[in-house]
């Protein structure tokens, strides 16, 4: 059997000044699931996430991965992709998987072209002159292209039109490894939920339900997506 | 099959589709059922949504898996006779729970049946 990593939040709290972004959550993420990370804006999803990729350091409470602070050792086991675009402008996507190939050991150049190809994506397109929906394709495929223990998706689909979704959630299915862990941030939850093992809803901040999307269904006898939208009623 | 009705546990209707498929005779006893992985990008969901359809469908003895060589289809023809049965009343109860929420009354179900049939027929 394949030994099980995770990563472990405890009693972390993050605030922005006097705004409490982060408030005492406590949750595990283990390798094997795909885990839906489900808030409305402003709730902390992308705080969590930043603070995996060892991007906020000051916090309280303790986040491992796999038994370790966010460090080197934990950024080569975590493929991030983050809710926004990140590469300068004057670069071709060529030069990104450049970039990705010698940052990243585990990039696998082939698999990437070959998704640029299924996104219908040029190489040599110029970053400058790629929409926004484009830009995230790109980045998603970078992402995708390793072979990491950790995938960590930032709004994966948010300026994707509804056509692509369909191809970006095979493609995400598709080069998932079933040993890894996989978490989606997103609120665009009806396309995405039966790919889902699990859900974690945030609400301003704190944790307010970790399940399993069957059981919940079971339960309820609704969608991930109503039950969300009972949850978070506005 | 794409569309899923995300009110029901998605493992419930991979497990139906499955199931019909083995009624209508697509996977006949013995088969070999594909992969979980082949599975999980036929019907575009999580693998462990398969695993757990695969488990259930194991716990009803329709399926048989092989530890080395994978999942078969039953062989038991009684058992698939069985289930073509509790497939075929469960529609039958749901189409007479339906009729008696328009206001149908046992008597009038024949009557009804032989008209629509006739129509539906027709086209």
């Amino acid at each position: 059997m394949n030994d099980k990593k995770c990563i472990e939040f405890e009693n972390v709290s993050k605030s922005y000044g006097s705004k409490q972004a982060l408030s005492n959550v406590n949750v595990k993420l283990e390798t094997g699931k795909i885990i839906g990370l489900l808030g409305p804006n402003g709730s902390g999803k992308t705080t969590m996430i930043k603070i995996i990729n060892g991007l906020l350091r000051s916090y309280q409470g303790t986040c491992l991965i796999d038994g370790q602070l966010p460090n080197e050792v934990s950024k080569s086991m975590i493929s991030y992709l983050p809710d926004e675009p990140y590469f300068q402008e004057w670069m071709k996507i060529k030069d990104a998987l450049n970039l990705f190939r010698d940052h990243y050991q585990d990039f696998d150049w082939a698999l990437c072209m070959t998704l640029l190809d299924r996104l219908g994506l040029d190489p040599n397109l110029k970053i400058k002159s790629c929409s926004k929906g484009m830009k995230e394709k790109f980045q998603l495929a970078l992402v995708m292209s390793r072979k990491a223990q950790f995938y960590i998706l930032d709004e994966p689909l948010g300026g994707v039109d509804p056509a692509a979704r369909e191809l970006i959630l095979d493609i995400i299915l598709k080069n998932y490894n079933e040993n890894s862990c996989l978490l989606i941030s997103t609120h665009l939850i009806s396309d995405i939920e039966k790919i889902f093992d699990e859900i974690i809803f945030l609400k301003n901040g704190e944790v307010v339900l970790q399940k399993n999307c069957e059981e919940l269904r079971n339960e309820t006898g609704k969608s991930v997506d109503e039950t969300f939208r009972e949850v978070f009623k506005c | 099959m794409k569309n899923f009705d995300s009110n029901i546990p998605i493992y419930l209707q991979v497990m139906d589709d499955i199931k019909k498929q083995i009624i209508t005779g697509k996977l006949k006893p013995n088969d070999k059922l594909s992969s979980v992985r082949e599975l999980a990008q036929t019907y575009a969901v999580n693998p462990n949504t398969i695993q757990r359809t695969f488990q259930e469908l194991e716990k009803e003895d329709l399926v048989k898996s092989e530890r080395t060589s994978g999942r078969y289809v039953c062989a038991d023809e009684n058992r698939i006779n069985n289930l073509r049965f509790k497939m075929t009343e469960k529609v039958i109860c749901d189409f007479i729970n339906e009729l008696n929420e328009l206001g149908y009354k046992e008597n009038d179900i024949p009557q009804l049946l032989e008209q629509v049939k006739e129509k539906y027929y027709e086209r």
